[in-house]
């Protein structure tokens, strides 16, 4: 009587039909390929990348809102155009160039910067000047091993970022919104710092274009804008470089652009943001809540007129 | 008789009906999670967008009438005023609401601190009283040429409307710049019109 109980088998635990039938087709596969399946750079996907003392473990916004949800003014100055847009952004081959006061500039290709160390999840806390916040896990490495591939001069107090400017690829480039290309900077100190990275890729993956493929800064304790997108030129120099949006507005967004509460822009608040995906708003922290680990740049710097 | 009251009966109707279109919109919108990563802001300015549309598209009825001889922009044009202001009421309310939480002192501080808050505020606040005597009550007590007069400050309000616009982009102009030129247009026609009664 025994065997015709009912079967115990979940319909769940039984192979799919498709699968099951493709049950030889990886005998059919030159052995090589089934080797080469199994080394990492075969696959298509940069991560997961090693888990990193420094993320967050608040819930990381959606992928779909990460990558659609962008400022890359080079694309268009809606949200949703850099989504709709950056597809046509070249990415390979890559080159970013280290120059300036550096013993060895160098210029290295994107294949040899994802060797230059292992690759890391950091899952951090973006907070975007203009009021909304995401939680991102970025690929990346700490931007100081790409910079000691030059070897800094002494009088090197700075570092500048210069992005990519494709005309062809990039509608907003042939407007005046902005003076191209978009340039970045950072204090040296903030520089190497190790929560600064370059980051290759996030939710395990390549960088979307829409997201600054095919490396970007990414400096967390700083307004979004700060981190830079489609890096193609990094700049050693010894005087505080002018950014773009300093030159667009002066009063309006000054060098240092640390998350600060207390520090509103001139236009609204920063006390508050809203976390992409709630409903409530939430309080700004202090240096995005990092301030354990960096606040100690600035001491003794007056951060209402560093702004 | 019968028909010539029918013909803007209809007319009203669907200019009622287009006009909730947008509110039907971002109603929809936020039913389907249909607006982006944002859908708060989203609503915020697409609210804000249809305040200055609908002040914009008021601001045009004269003028209409003016250069075409069609009746029919003035029968509608003070349902597109109230539209108009009905717009601005829901754009206020998501601010207070949405972005601020009923914060009053936070509100206050933006409204002192923030030009842009500043002059939107302005242009709301002297919505109101057009609204109140958007009625013929209201006209016969006033007077027609009162009436009038405090009616033209629906011009400053669709200065400090736009306004309120370009000083939040942060950037790119570009829209502002059109919104601009079309009230400018709107503006001067009237400006026109009075230069040459006063020459004649």
């Amino acid at each position: 009587m025994h065997i015709f109980k009912k079967n115990p088998i979940l319909p769940s635990e039984i192979t799919p039909h498709a699968i099951y039938t493709r049950r030889r087709e990886f005998l059919k596969l030159p052995i090589g390929l089934i080797i080469a399946g199994m080394l990492p750079e075969a696959q298509a996907k940069l991560g997961p990348g090693k888990a990193s003392a420094f993320s967050t473990t608040e819930t990381p916004t959606s992928l779909k809102n990460v990558t659609s949800y962008n400022n890359f003014y080079e694309f268009g100055t809606d949200k949703a155009d850099p989504a709709a847009y950056a597809h046509t952004l070249r990415t390979k081959p890559w080159t970013v160039s280290i120059e300036g006061l550096v013993k060895k500039p160098r210029t290295l290709g994107m294949e040899d910067i994802l060797k230059l160390a292992p690759l890391e999840e950091r899952i951090y806390r973006l907070r975007c000047v203009e009021g909304w916040s995401m939680v991102i896990p970025w690929l990346g490495f700490p931007l100081a091993s790409l910079l000691r591939q030059v070897e800094p001069l002494g009088s090197a107090r700075y570092v500048e970022f210069i992005t990519a400017v494709q005309p062809d690829t990039m509608p907003g480039v042939h407007r005046g919104v902005l003076d191209w290309p978009y340039t970045e900077g950072l204090r040296l100190d903030e520089a190497m710092h190790p929560l600064t990275i370059m980051a290759a890729g996030l939710y395990g993956d390549a960088l979307p274009n829409q997201n600054g493929a095919p490396l970007r800064l990414v400096v967390p304790w700083k307004y979004g804008f700060k981190s830079g997108k489609s890096i193609v030129k990094i700049r050693f120099t010894d005087r505080e470089p002018r950014t773009t949006w300093m030159k667009s507005s002066p009063t309006e967004y000054g060098f240092y652009s640390n998350v600060n509460p207390a520090v509103d822009h001139p236009r609204w608040s920063q006390a508050n943001e809203r976390r992409i995906g709630e409903f409530f708003k939430q309080k700004t922290l202090p240096f995005n809540g990092y301030a354990d680990q960096v606040a100690q740049l600035y001491s003794g710097l007056d951060l209402r007129k560093y702004f | 008789m019968n028909s010539r009251k029918l013909k803007p009966t209809g007319l009203k109707l669907f200019v009622f009906s287009a006009s909730l279109v947008p509110l039907g919109w971002y109603t929809w919108g936020i039913q389907t999670e249909n607006l982006g990563a944002n859908p708060i802001e989203a609503v915020t300015r697409g609210l804000g967008t249809w305040t200055l549309n609908l002040l914009l598209i008021t601001l045009a009825a004269t003028p209409l009438q003016h250069y075409t001889r069609w009746t029919w922009p003035l029968t509608i044009r003070r349902m597109l005023g109230l539209f108009a202001f009905f717009y601005a009421c829901l754009h206020l309310i998501t601010y207070l609401w949405f972005d601020q939480f009923f914060d009053w002192l936070a509100i206050a501080k933006d409204i002192f601190k923030r030009p842009f808050i500043t002059v939107g505020m302005a242009a709301f606040l002297l919505l109101i009283p057009l609204a109140a005597t958007s009625n013929r009550q209201s006209i016969r007590k006033l007077g027609g040429r009162r009436w009038q007069q405090l009616h033209r400050i629906i011009y400053l309000c669709g200065v400090l409307a736009v306004l309120h616009y370009t000083w939040m982009v942060k950037a790119d102009i570009s829209n502002p710049l059109i919104y601009w030129t079309i009230l400018a247009a709107l503006l001067s026609v009237r400006a026109l019109w009075k230069i040459k009664n006063r020459s004649f």
